[in-house]
């Protein structure tokens, strides 16, 4: 436990010390979204839900894409002698999490204030987008895991990602579109279901990231 | 000849499912008609693949297992047969398809995106494109053993997460597809009568069959072929 904390405490300070890359993040969202701005007027709701996950899709793989793969061979091998492969996967999904969280508000900020708000409840979209982050950066956490022992960028993370996390968005928009209109009321047991989807892939990760860890 | 009474049985089976299944008697119902013939072949393929695609993830367990990589050829090569049955299977339900949901006052293009809106049908994209998704993976790494072990931990992740969704899609989306209200294949007690499940059944065994048949020689060629590149 204390070892996942450490990790976590280290990889927040690094974010902190550096500061280009989660500025890389937001402007990514800032210019996603004025690039939307100048390409559509206030699209209406079922438009802008779809339009919001894919977006939190691309800014997902974004964030997260560079978890493991800036990590270095040597650094690695300093985590592997420190940490078992499950604390340090634990680590890693959780501040993909936090980060996660914190951008899915920074990008509604962004949509509500150039894309219109359709929106009829608030925070129960606020609290849908950040459930549904952390379920995108969960699937793309570990994958990013599978394309860094692979060698490979941010496109192979793509690749893989997609077609796994369809069910996932189906999912999201579906509950997500409930947030729209004043009749409908938001699925407890559908979110239920993508929060057991979210604890299948954690557990997942713990049994399978021990054999991409050993080299 | 002992080991090889299967594939007799695959070929008995299959000969048994073309004649009875064209010459033998099906209910007349409308709109379906004559089609309905397709249920021996059309989801006969969807099973196959099913079936394949898991023998491919058991072989990526045995594989993270023993670190053999022989259980890592039979899994790429149950892999490519499970994505042939899935295409096969998108093939014949185009053709079931452009008989039975498609709008004969449009042109037949015009239906698809209408028609590929269905549960099931987004159930088998996601998966084909998963295992496509898995072969680009192996191919983009060149040393054999850590191919072998990032794609066997892939294909198990991506297996765990597709098969609990190609259970759940079909339960939160309209379908016009036989077998809705929660149920991701169809009711086969209810929604095919007695007659035909004397075919439908052998055939489904017989297919599947023909598809391991097709990979163990999939896997043989493979194993000389590398055999014949190290020596």
């Amino acid at each position: 436990m204390q070892a996942i904390v450490d990790l976590l405490k280290k990889d927040l300070k690094l974010e902190l010390r550096q500061q280009y890359s989660l500025y890389g993040l937001l402007l990514y969202i800032a210019s996603t979204l004025f690039l939307l701005f100048m390409t559509l007027d206030a699209p209406e709701a079922t438009v802008w839900n779809g339009l919001f996950w894919i977006t939190q899709l691309f800014i997902c793989i974004n964030a997260v894409a560079k978890g493991f793969l800036q990590e270095s061979k040597g650094r690695m091998l300093y985590y592997y002698s420190i940490a078992s492969p499950t604390q340090f996967i634990l680590a890693k999904l959780i501040y993909n999490g936090i980060l996660i969280s914190f951008l899915s508000g920074v990008s509604l900020l962004f949509y509500l204030l150039l894309m219109g708000n359709p929106l009829d409840k608030l925070n129960a979209f606020i609290f849908i987008s950040i459930v549904g982050g952390i379920s995108l950066s969960l699937v793309f956490g570990f994958l990013s895991a599978i394309a860094a022992r692979a060698q490979q960028n941010a496109a192979i993370i793509a690749i893989l990602g997609f077609p796994i996390i369809i069910p996932q968005i189906v999912l999201l928009v579906r509950i997500s579109s409930a947030a729209f209109s004043p009749l409908l009321y938001i699925s407890v047991p559908t979110v239920l279901l993508l929060v057991a989807m979210d604890a299948l892939v954690v557990l997942l990760s713990v049994i399978l990231f021990p054999y991409l860890w050993k080299d | 000849m002992k080991k090889n009474w299967w594939k007799i049985l695959s070929v008995v089976l299959l000969a048994y499912t073309f004649i009875a299944g064209l010459l033998g008697p099906v209910p007349r119902l409308p709109l379906l008609q004559e089609t309905i013939r397709n249920l021996y072949f059309h989801v006969c393929m969807w099973f196959g693949m099913m079936i394949l695609f898991t023998i491919s993830m058991v072989n990526a367990i045995r594989y993270l297992r023993t670190f053999d990589l022989s259980f890592d050829r039979a899994s790429r090569q149950y892999a490519g047969t499970g994505i042939l049955f899935g295409l096969l299977g998108y093939a014949t339900g185009a053709i079931w398809a452009s008989f039975t949901w498609a709008d004969p006052n449009k042109p037949l293009l015009n239906s698809f995106s209408t028609i590929a809106r269905d549960p099931k049908l987004i159930g088998a994209a996601v998966a084909l494109l998963v295992y496509f998704a898995y072969l680009v993976l192996r191919d983009s790494v060149t040393d054999l053993d850590k191919r072998a072990r990032i794609s066997a931990v892939y294909n198990i992740f991506a297996y765990a997460i597709l098969f609990p969704a190609i259970w759940i899609l079909p339960r939160i989306l309209p379908s016009l597809h036989p077998g809705n209200d929660g149920n991701p294949a169809l009711d086969v007690k209810n929604d095919i009568s007695a007659s035909m499940r004397l075919v439908f059944y052998p055939a489904i065994i017989g297919w599947t069959l023909l598809g391991v048949w097709i990979t163990t020689l999939k896997i043989r060629l493979k194993t000389v072929q590398e055999k014949k590149r190290t020596a």
